[in-house]
């Protein structure tokens, strides 16, 4: 009991101290580029990218910043890809860049060549390509120099695009302010993106986190499965016993029940793949000090995810399946049409909830733990108030260990929704008529 | 407006949704190949054996309570027969015992019987005796009575009663 309570006290003092440390350090560089967005927005003509005449620019030396802590800013940092793969805000992991530019082709090298700072900014430019927030950004002005040059602070700007203001990210080099465009998106400018000069097919910290994963995974299943070659008729042990667990779990519980006892085996690697794919993602995501890998919780992941979900249930439905869809039996003829159309919206509608369920869920969990260590800044006013910034730390502590434990449950909720979802989609497609 | 252009995680970028698909599809294909379906199988296959198992067992057990009724049904048997075998010795017995009864009674009485012809017999060879001792002695007194009367009349008198009475003794 006294061991117990010792060394639980050890453990707060160590995630307190650690967790300071960690935004201290994040928040130290924050405001290089967070003071800008709230001045911007007075009525000025920014229609043209370089007036940045009245207000701070990045490249004044003695830009005054204020030292307002940014909490969305650095949630949302945290939970981004990124180019390079930052632990503890000081350790910057390189990762390859693959670019891809409208007109200037294939550009692969290592984002090593940015020279990451704090906040996952470069130090340098290569190519055009410079790195902010730790995503690469390309220069939008042709008389940047190519090859590897060094810049100067990044900051925000706005300007008038189609008659929007939006946000631009600036830098400063020469003495001359330059805009940096991010990579290109899907989202057609829905979501804030939209399509720019390049393409990012690099091996980004996320794309790195599912390959780590994923080989992680691989090998402890290839052991797994050599135990029951090798242990053959004997009782399970060790990994071998824990994988089962959850093997025999999404079996029993999952593929039998919603696609029936003659199926179900063919669908179960597949549903057993999709289960330890997002499991294993998302508590990855929850290793505390490794910067909150938000793969799960990306939308081109989940996105594909749910995209070959529905393939399979759609390459696999039978004729009773797709007669349910186009042409509902045991109904009046003149409903057959409204509920072909409610149907075919299904075939859509349901991959779109797997992904957004997904996707929402992981993130919000994440925003919801940063939120809590950033309470520390919030508290203690951003370092001018040391005493609210302890109580904070033991506050937000405490309520982030609350929330990294309801985080773990739902990681293994969440991958389990998508395979119990995904096991009754494929029963349904595969369920044989008995009217 | 800051908040929303940089929150990536929304945005689908072609980027990663490659190396998604990628990924996944190298992910899934290897673990069908090396992990799931012969963990899968194997897990089948050892339920199965689990099942053949208790299948087993439960036919011995059966097996086992059937020989166990029989068994007790050979002893009840043997039981049985110790005891119609135990009544019937005890029946033999008595007969055995009736029977040497019957047997000894029938010779004691043909003992008897012999005995008491031979007692008749030796009777009556002893009256033929004391008959003949008898007329020899009658002889023999009437022989003396004869002599004597030449004596006197009273005294042979007195003489023959005392005869008399001397053989009535006898």
């Amino acid at each position: 009991m006294n061991l117990a309570k010792r060394s639980l006290f050890i453990l707060l003092a160590l995630v307190c101290s650690l967790s300071i440390s960690d935004i201290q350090a994040q928040h130290n560089h924050d405001h290089d580029h967070s003071g800008h967005d709230h001045s911007h927005h007075d009525g000025h003509d920014h229609s043209d990218h370089a007036s940045h005449d009245s207000h701070a620019s990045p490249c004044d030396a003695d830009a005054h910043h204020d030292h307002e802590y940014d909490p969305t800013g650095t949630a949302i940092h945290h939970i981004s890809d990124g180019n390079v793969f930052t632990i503890l805000d000081a350790f910057h992991i390189p990762l390859p860049c693959i670019l891809k530019h409208n007109t200037e082709g294939w550009s692969v090298f290592s984002s090593s060549k940015f020279g990451a700072g704090h906040h996952g900014d470069g130090h340098y430019s290569y190519n055009k390509y410079v790195l902010h927030h730790g995503n690469v950004h390309r220069i939008v002005e042709s008389d940047f120099p190519t090859g590897k040059v060094e810049v100067g602070a990044f900051g925000h700007s706005t300007k008038m695009v189609d008659g929007k203001k939006k946000d631009v990210v600036t830098m400063c080099y020469n003495g001359k302010v330059y805009t940096a465009e991010p990579r290109s998106t899907l989202d057609a400018g829905l979501l804030g993106g939209g399509m720019t000069s390049f393409m990012d097919f690099s091996i980004t910290k996320h794309v790195a986190s599912m390959i780590l994963v994923a080989l992680l995974l691989f090998f402890i299943f290839r052991s797994v499965a050599k135990s029951y070659q090798k242990r053959e008729g004997m009782a399970p042990t060790g990994l071998q016993s824990l994988m089962e667990t959850f093997v025999v779990y999404i079996r029993d519980e999952v593929a039998i029940p919603f696609i029936g006892e003659h199926k179900y085996e063919k669908f179960l690697p597949f549903l057993l793949s999709i289960f330890f794919f997002i499991l294993a993602l998302n508590l990855w995501g929850q290793v505390p000090f490794l910067g909150s890998v938000n793969v799960t919780g990306t939308i081109s992941v989940t996105m594909i995810l749910a995209i070959i979900v529905a393939l399979v249930v759609n390459f696999n439905g039978n004729a009773h399946y797709w007669s349910h869809i186009f042409w509902m039996p045991g109904v009046p003829v003149f409903l057959k049409p409204v509920l072909a159309l409610v149907e075919i919206m299904g075939l859509v509608i349901k991959p779109l909830t797997l992904m957004l369920r997904l996707a929402g869920n992981i993130t919000a969990g994440h925003i919801a733990i940063l939120s809590f260590i950033g309470l520390i800044f919030i508290f203690g006013e951003s370092g001018k108030f040391v005493a609210g910034g302890v109580i904070g730390a033991v506050l937000s502590t405490l309520l982030t260990l609350f929330m990294m434990a309801i985080e773990i449950v739902v990681a293994f909720i969440q991958a389990y929704v998508f395979t119990l979802l995904t096991a009754s989609y494929l029963g349904v497609a595969t369920e044989e008529h008995h009217h | 407006m800051m908040t929303l252009i940089s929150f990536s995680p929304l945005q689908p970028t072609p980027g990663l949704a490659f190396w998604s698909v990628l990924i996944f599809c190298i992910f899934w294909f290897m673990m069908y190949k090396a992990a799931f379906k012969p963990i899968t199988e194997a897990l089948k296959k050892r339920d199965q054996g689990i099942q053949d198992s208790l299948d087993a067992a439960k036919a011995a057990r059966e097996e086992m309570s059937n020989l166990k009724a029989e068994n007790e049904q050979i002893l009840e048997q043997a039981r049985t027969e110790r005891t119609a075998m135990l009544a019937e010795a005890k029946e033999m017995k008595a007969k055995m015992i009736n029977e040497a009864k019957e047997k000894a009674q029938d010779e004691a009485k043909r003992i008897l019987a012999s005995a008491t012809q031979e007692i008749e017999n030796k009777k009556q060879a002893a009256m033929i005796e004391v008959k003949n001792e008898v007329g020899n002695m009658a002889l023999d007194i009437a022989e003396k009575v004869i002599r004597k009367e030449l004596k006197g009349d009273a005294a042979q008198v007195s003489f023959v009663d005392k005869l008399v009475q001397d053989i009535k003794l006898n």
